[in-house]
């Protein structure tokens, strides 16, 4: 069965999602069009979900995303469409995209809905049983020659596929979030993932114009192999810094390290409360597991679990409390774990005198995207001979992080250093390779 | 040709800013003015220059498709909602595309003429950000021929026809010539849009604008041989002025030296639903201008102002040839040279034409002739050109779809 044969039935399990609705988007997208092309042929995309309201919501973005691509498409749309003598303003090929999409959907909640199906995303929660629960019952449910893509961002794939006994037809497929914009899918293939498999999927990740980097199958990969290590370093860094400043000031600190100092697109505890507290911790629990010789545990990260201060998205895409307090997605407040509340990030001139100046060539994160490697160079050997606090604290993070990097390289984690700069500049935003400063 | 058979006038214009994307003022998500503020505006700005309301004889309206872009028709009732004094007065609206204002013009002049009235009050609008460009594509495809031409026509369907003529210009004269005229083209435009608080390039602060004019055309999102720059705006707006008799200027308290005086009219019509036989000449164009210089006495060389119909930069540049400023094929080198620029020979669109200015189509020729009035009468406040005796007259050239309906006038200082 080649991709084209494949994407005629296509389910995705957890559609209702945060990476669900985005996978579903871009299947519907694939679909959607491919039904337009060829209107007599058979194409249904399965959404599954245990949440009634999640699936209208989910219909009622894809129809909206869908519209806008359309809008934005139009001159191709009307070629496809130029023998449709009936469609002849753009509004009327506009609609019959975003109706002919709309015709492909099957919002269910029955999982038996897949039982057709020759491709099946999952993108439940990071929960291993519950991943290899929901395969388990996929293998009786489909045909003995279904492929199933999942969305783990850590679980190493051969646990699923042994717990699971699908005997080679499970990938991993890691979209970063939002999956219809961001740019890069991590590809993961355990020692037994079909070749015929790998190459579908590969294929589907060109089409579906991705930046695609292979992983080994350890758990974390690379990209949480690089975040949940990055992590866990400020934390023990906060830690420190403890010693002489408050909690409250020893986040906002470090935070302001990693997002100004260090030229980044967020800092590290913003970056932590964009991905959720709880999927931080599922994704330790899974390192911890699997990683031998090397311990994955915070006692803050435990402190804020209990204490519900989880951060993650709203329905809406708002941003909810963790380690900071949102309003309108600005940086209100900042998390006090001894009270379990926040405190009003009012004036922060004081804490900013700490960590003083920046390198002479400094510039904010944006303008460093378009800088050439002497700029970047230049900018970190200011940086490593910097006596202020921000310079000293982001210079130890850098050497840090790619000391990270190159670990994952040679645990066999990644095939060479520059598939970890992919993924950081990638999925992370980042202006530039860790490991070539 | 024969002469008016008696003095026709125009003064006391008034435009409201174009407005869209390049305003300030413009948010697309933010609530907007619709026609009724509009019409309101700019009558009441002719309104305020005149002696009293009840002087108006009549109404006329101009717009192309309110009846798509805003759901509404029957406009000629809405102009009575601008003053008390012009209930019951009769009223109509006009349409012929983006030449619907100079039609509007054409049929003011017809009335006093026949003496039915002495005073008409003519208002042009258009609002077209009510929604996305892509779909107000579709609304202003109706200039085209919907039946022959909008199935394969392009999703973008003017700037796809307009493409095309650049593309057969390209052909015969060279592209890389051309090219270049047509990002001086939108370089002048702005640059005379920076003189003018109405227009909506106003607040333009680009520094090189040759460059964005010299970018290469899109044609996966856009059209094969035109980028953005070449094309007028999406824009809201309306424009009104008096059209009157002697009579009715010394009714209204006009003071001559700020009217003009029309002496020459020229309309021409070609079959909408016949393609055009030469992509490289606006026939169409030709014969209006030509008319209404054979009525007005004159030759090209006494013009020294003018405001023509700028859609796309290429049209432009075909108009200055249709009007006889340059030789078939060399339109664009009066453009390079400079002679088209606000201190050359023959200043064109002075506050930007349609590229800079702003383009709500149904407002467009009322627009024109009040800068041409306020060019020629010493009105133009910021946007002043020097008037010589040589060149005394203004030039107006107001052109519907695709070179299908042209009305051209040309004027001079009231005596």
């Amino acid at each position: 069965m080649n991709l084209d044969e494949r994407l005629s039935n296509v389910a995705i399990v957890g559609a209702a999602g945060k990476m669900g609705s985005g996978i579903s988007l871009l299947l519907a997208q694939q679909l959607g069009m491919a039904k337009a092309k060829n209107p007599d042929k058979d194409i249904v995309l399965h959404l599954i979900d245990t949440r009634d309201q999640g699936l209208y919501d989910l219909v009622q973005y894809i129809r909206g995303q869908i519209l806008k691509m359309a809008e934005k498409q139009i001159v191709k749309l009307r070629q496809i469409y130029k023998d449709r003598s009936d469609l002849v303003e753009n509004s009327e090929i506009i609609d019959e995209l975003v109706n002919t999409t709309l015709g492909i959907l099957r919002p269910t909640k029955e999982l038996s809905s897949a039982k057709d199906s020759s491709v099946v995303f999952e993108a439940v929660i990071e929960s291993e049983s519950l991943k290899i629960d929901i395969f388990k019952q996929l293998k009786s449910i489909c045909k003995d020659d279904t492929y199933f893509f999942t969305n783990t961002s850590s679980i190493p794939i051969k646990v699923v596929d042994e717990g699971a006994g699908l005997q080679g037809r499970i990938i991993g497929y890691h979209f970063y979030n939002p999956p219809a914009i961001q740019k890069l899918l991590e590809i993961i293939t355990s020692e037994k993932t079909q070749q015929d498999l790998q190459n579908i999927a590969e294929e589907l990740a060109g089409r579906l114009r991705k930046t695609v980097v292979c992983s080994n199958d350890v758990a974390g990969f690379i990209g949480n192999g690089h975040f949940i290590r990055e992590g866990l370093y400020a934390l023990q860094k906060t830690k420190e810094l403890q010693e002489q400043h408050s909690f409250t000031c020893a986040v906002y600190l470090m935070n302001k390290v990693t997002q100004d100092f260090l030229m980044r697109p967020m800092g590290i505890f913003q970056l932590l409360d964009y991905v959720g507290i709880d999927v931080y911790n599922f994704i330790l629990q899974i390192m911890d597991k699997y990683i031998e010789g090397e311990e994955f545990k915070n006692e803050l990260i435990d402190t804020m679990i209990k204490n519900n201060a989880l951060g993650g998205q709203r329905g809406d895409g708002s941003q909810k409390d963790g380690f900071f307090q949102y309003e309108k997605g600005k940086m209100v407040g900042v998390y006090c774990y001894k009270q379990d509340n926040y405190v009003p990030l009012d004036s922060t001139e004081e804490w900013d005198k700490l960590l003083g100046d920046y390198p002479a060539s400094w510039k904010p994160w944006k303008k460093m995207l378009k800088q050439k490697q002497d700029v970047v160079a230049q900018i970190f050997s200011e940086l490593n001979s910097g006596e202020s606090l921000g310079c000293q604290l982001a210079s130890k993070y850098a050497q840090a992080s790619k000391e990270i990097a190159e670990n994952l390289v040679k645990n066999d984690v990644a095939l060479c250093n520059g598939d970890v700069d992919k993924v950081l500049l990638t999925g992370f935003f980042h202006a530039y390779g860790i490991t070539t400063i | 040709m024969k002469k008016l058979r008696k003095p026709v006038y125009f003064a006391c214009g008034y435009n409201t800013i174009s407005l869209g994307t390049g305003r300030s003022e413009f948010h697309p998500k933010k609530p907007r003015p619709g026609l009724e503020e509009y019409i309101k505006e700019a009558g009441q700005g002719v309104i305020a220059q005149i002696s009293d309301a009840q002087h108006i004889d009549e109404g006329i309206i101009s717009n192309f498709i309110a009846a798509r872009f805003n759901r509404q028709a029957h406009l000629a009732a809405m102009i009575p909602m601008i003053d008390k004094a012009l209930v019951h007065k009769p009223c109509s609206r006009v349409e012929g595309a983006c030449a619907s204002g100079g039609l509007a013009l054409s049929n003011a002049v017809r009335s006093i003429l026949a003496e039915t009235a002495d005073v008409v009050l003519v208002i042009g609008v258009e609002v077209q950000n009510s929604v996305k460009a892509i779909y107000g594509a579709d609304y202003l495809a109706a200039a085209g021929h919907y039946k022959a031409e909008r199935k394969s026509g392009h999703a973008y369907f003017f700037p796809g026809k307009f493409s095309d003529r650049a593309g057969a210009y390209y052909e015969k004269f060279g592209e890389e010539g051309a090219r270049e005229a047509m990002a001086h083209w939108y370089v002048q435009a702005v640059e005379n849009a920076r003189t003018c608080d109405n227009a909506q390039e106003f607040e333009n602060k680009t520094s090189d604008l040759l460059s964005l004019g010299m970018k290469s055309p899109n044609p996966k999102g856009f059209v094969d041989h035109l980028n953005l720059f070449d094309c007028s705006k999406v824009s809201d707006g309306a424009s009104a002025i008096i059209c009157a008799s002697e009579e009715g200027l010394q009714k209204l308290g006009i003071a001559k030296e700020k009217a003009v005086q029309v002496i020459g009219v020229g309309q021409s019509e070609d079959d909408l639903t016949k393609a055009p036989e030469d992509l490289t000449r606006l026939t169409t164009t030709k014969d209006a201008v030509e008319k209404a210089y054979q009525m007005a006495g004159i030759s090209v060389d006494e013009v020294g102002v003018v405001e023509l119909h700028d859609c796309f930069s290429i049209t432009g540049i075909l108009a200055l040839e249709a009007a006889g400023f340059a030789e078939y094929g060399k339109g664009g080198d009066i453009v390079k040279n400079g002679d088209t620029k606000r201190d050359g020979k023959v200043p064109v669109n002075t506050t930007g034409g349609l590229v800079g200015y702003g383009h709500p189509t149904g407002a467009t020729g009322i627009r024109q002739m009040i800068d041409v009035c306020n060019q020629v009468t010493g009105q133009a406040g910021n946007s002043q050109i020097n008037m010589t005796n040589e060149r005394p007259y203004g030039l107006t050239i107001n052109m519907g779809g695709n070179d299908r309906t042209v009305v051209s006038m040309v004027v001079k200082k009231a005596e």
